[in-house]
Formats: C-alpha cells, sequence, structure tokens
C-alpha cells in the first residue's frame, strides 16, 4: 500500500513539468480582457471585448518556454457598447454565433523570450469555425503574492488577425480587413 | 359615443389606409435594409426610417385602439363563421402590431440608446431585461412581421371576397367617407 502511494506520488511528480504552476484565468474577479479594435472607416478605431471566456495557464518564471494556455471565449458575448451593432456583428455576416458557438486559442509552442519575462506564444486560434495558428506577441506584467493570501501572475499580449483567414468576408472597406486583439490575462494560482 | 352607424368615418378610414400603407412599407423596408453593404447609401437612413415610420405607427395604432374603444362601428357583414373568424382575425392583427412595436423597441433599446424619430422626437430606451435581448427581440420581430403579412393578406383577400362573390359593403364602406 505503502508502495504503491509512493509509485503513485513518483508518477504524478513525473508527468507534471517540474516547476510549473498551474494558474487559472481570474475572470470571477474580471482580472482578465479579451478586447478586440478595428478601424472604422479608416478614420477612428472601434474598440470592444467579449465578455464571458475562460481558460487556464501553466507558468514559471524560470523556465517561461514551457509555458501552456487554454482559452475558451464565447463570441456571443462580444459587446462593442451598441446593441445593434452587436446584434450585426452575432449574425451570420460576421461571428455567426448560433453555428459557431465557441471560439478558443490553444498555445503550441513558446519562443524568443525577452528579458522582461515576455515571449512569442505560438497557438492555434479557432474563430468562425475556422482554426488558424496565430503568434501573440506577450509582455509579462507582474507576478507575486496578491494580499488575501494567494498568488497571481499577469500578461499582456497582442496579435493582429485578418478577417478573411477566418472565413468572414463582409466588407467593411479597406481599412477594416484586419482585426487587433488585445489580451490582458491574470492567472490566480491553483 | 356614437350611435351604431353604418359608416367607420373619415378618420378611422384614413386611419385604416395609413396603417395598411405603413405595415406594407415597413416590412418591405426592413426585409431590404437587413441584407444592406455597409457602403450602401441606405446603410443608416433605411433602419432610421424604418425605426422612425415604426414608432408613429404605434402611436397611430394606440390611437386608433382608444378611439375603437370609444365609438360605435358598423356591424360586420357576412354569415356567423366569417364575422366571427374576422373578429378573431383583426384582434390577432392588433395583437401583433403591438407584438411588433415592442420587441422593434427592445432590439433598438438593449442597450439603453432610445430610438429617435426622424430627428424630431426620441422615444427613451430602458435597457435589456435579458442578455443578448436584441438578439431573441430580433428573431421575433422577424417571425411576428411575417405573420402579420400573412394575415393583412388573408384580410385583403377576404376583402375582395365579400366585394367581388357576396357583392356586399365591406370593402366600398372602408373607402367611401
Amino acid at each position: 500500500m505503502k508502495k504503491t502511494m509512493l509509485t503513485l506520488a513518483a508518477m504524478a511528480f513525473t508527468s507534471t513539468p517540474a516547476l510549473a504552476a498551474d494558474y487559472i484565468i481570474d475572470n470571477k474577479g474580471a482580472h482578465a480582457s479579451i478586447n478586440f479594435k478595428i478601424q472604422h472607416l479608416g478614420y477612428s478605431w472601434l474598440t470592444g471585448r467579449f465578455n464571458n471566456f475562460d481558460g487556464e495557464f501553466s507558468y514559471d518564471a524560470d523556465e517561461p518556454l514551457k509555458s501552456t494556455i487554454t482559452v475558451n471565449i464565447d463570441p456571443a458575448s462580444i459587446d462593442s457598447n451598441h446593441a445593434e451593432r452587436d446584434k450585426h456583428l452575432r449574425s451570420d455576416d460576421f461571428l455567426h454565433v448560433d453555428k459557431f458557438k465557441t471560439a478558443k486559442f490553444v498555445s503550441t509552442k513558446i519562443s524568443d523570450p525577452k528579458d522582461g519575462g515576455g515571449f512569442d506564444l505560438h497557438g492555434n486560434l479557432t474563430l468562425h469555425g475556422v482554426t488558424k495558428p496565430v503568434i501573440i506577441d506577450v509582455d509579462k506584467v507582474g507576478e507575486g503574492k496578491d494580499p488575501w493570501g494567494g498568488y497571481r501572475v499577469g500578461f499582456a499580449g497582442d496579435t493582429k488577425i485578418a478577417l478573411k483567414d477566418f472565413g468572414i468576408d463582409y466588407d467593411l472597406g479597406p481599412a477594416s480587413t484586419h482585426v487587433e486583439l488585445e489580451l490582458h490575462i491574470e492567472g490566480v494560482r491553483q | 359615443m356614437k350611435a351604431n352607424t353604418d359608416s367607420w368615418g373619415a378618420s378611422l378610414i384614413i386611419v385604416h389606409w395609413l396603417s395598411a400603407l405603413a405595415v406594407f412599407g415597413l416590412f418591405a423596408l426592413g426585409w431590404w435594409m437587413v441584407d444592406l453593404t455597409y457602403y450602401s447609401d441606405w446603410y443608416r437612413t433605411a433602419p432610421h426610417t424604418h425605426k422612425s415610420v415604426g414608432i408613429l405607427l404605434a402611436l397611430l395604432t394606440l390611437f386608433r385602439l382608444f378611439w375603437r374603444a370609444t365609438h360605435k362601428r358598423p356591424a360586420p357583414l357576412g354569415n356567423k363563421v366569417e364575422r366571427r373568424t374576422s373578429g378573431l382575425a383583426h384582434k390577432l392583427i392588433y395583437m401583433l402590431l403591438i407584438l411588433l412595436f415592442t420587441s422593434g423597441y427592445l432590439i433598438s433599446t438593449a442597450d439603453g440608446r432610445g430610438i429617435e424619430v426622424f430627428d424630431w422626437f426620441t422615444v427613451p430606451g430602458f435597457g435589456s431585461v435579458i442578455e443578448n435581448q436584441e438578439d431573441l427581440a430580433g428573431d421575433i420581430h422577424e417571425w411576428l412581421a411575417y405573420t402579420l403579412i400573412a394575415l393583412a393578406v388573408l384580410h385583403a383577400l377576404a376583402a375582395l371576397k365579400h366585394h367581388l362573390i357576396n357583392k356586399d359593403k365591406t370593402l366600398t364602406r372602408m373607402i367611401k367617407f
């Protein structure tokens, strides 16, 4: 019995990365946001966000290249602060949320670690039923104990996607073919 | 209250035909505007006009219902079944209209914005009662519109049937003051 427990403990130990900590994205306290911006006619930026998402990641400051992250996004939670526009964005002209009920990002690898703790985060983004590789330029913001007995780490990242790559071909004009995604992620260590 | 009469009266006749014009106009405009491209000249004006006319029709319909409740109207023509069915159809049309006004209002005001009526006055918005209210209200608005148009066509066919087959005054008394 004791031997089995030890074996199990050893297996558990070896099957997880030695020091990587598991974090859950703090969506309950809303210390994370998935924002987007797109040019309006080439004259200004239109910004919005996805209100509902969840995710988890592994991160260890000593071994950032071993980090992994998965984020699930509810595309129907898109919010550009205008109900009629949001209705249009959820329709089959854009996200078609009746048909494509989920969006997600799953990391595949980390490269180009930076001095401040940032890195290039490679992964597959699924949006509008299309899965494409994207690279998110990640900066580490900070890490440490919170005042309530927990431990947190947070990042900011951005990437740019072409709407056409994800099968969204509604014509918003030549200045509005790409969307920039801005991601702010704070994880609470489990 | 006026005594029971053989005439609808000029005001109700005008209101009836204005409503008919507005209902079919709103339907055509609504059906067309949802597929407009972003760079269309009508992308902003078509929904603005649709909402403005819709609000005005809502006010007209409220006035009409008030008038209906306070004035005598001509007795329905036709046999018992026809009188019953037409009574039911008319009530349904009023109900669909009210629900169309409500669902349309709930789309555009889901974020608390008001509805501007021809830059003339603004109907205030009260925000959402349910999540993604604009989507649900939009689906309901669309199906109610198809139902209302079907019923309005039936209503018109029935009037023609009274005029051409029964040769009674159903249609003419809605035209002549």
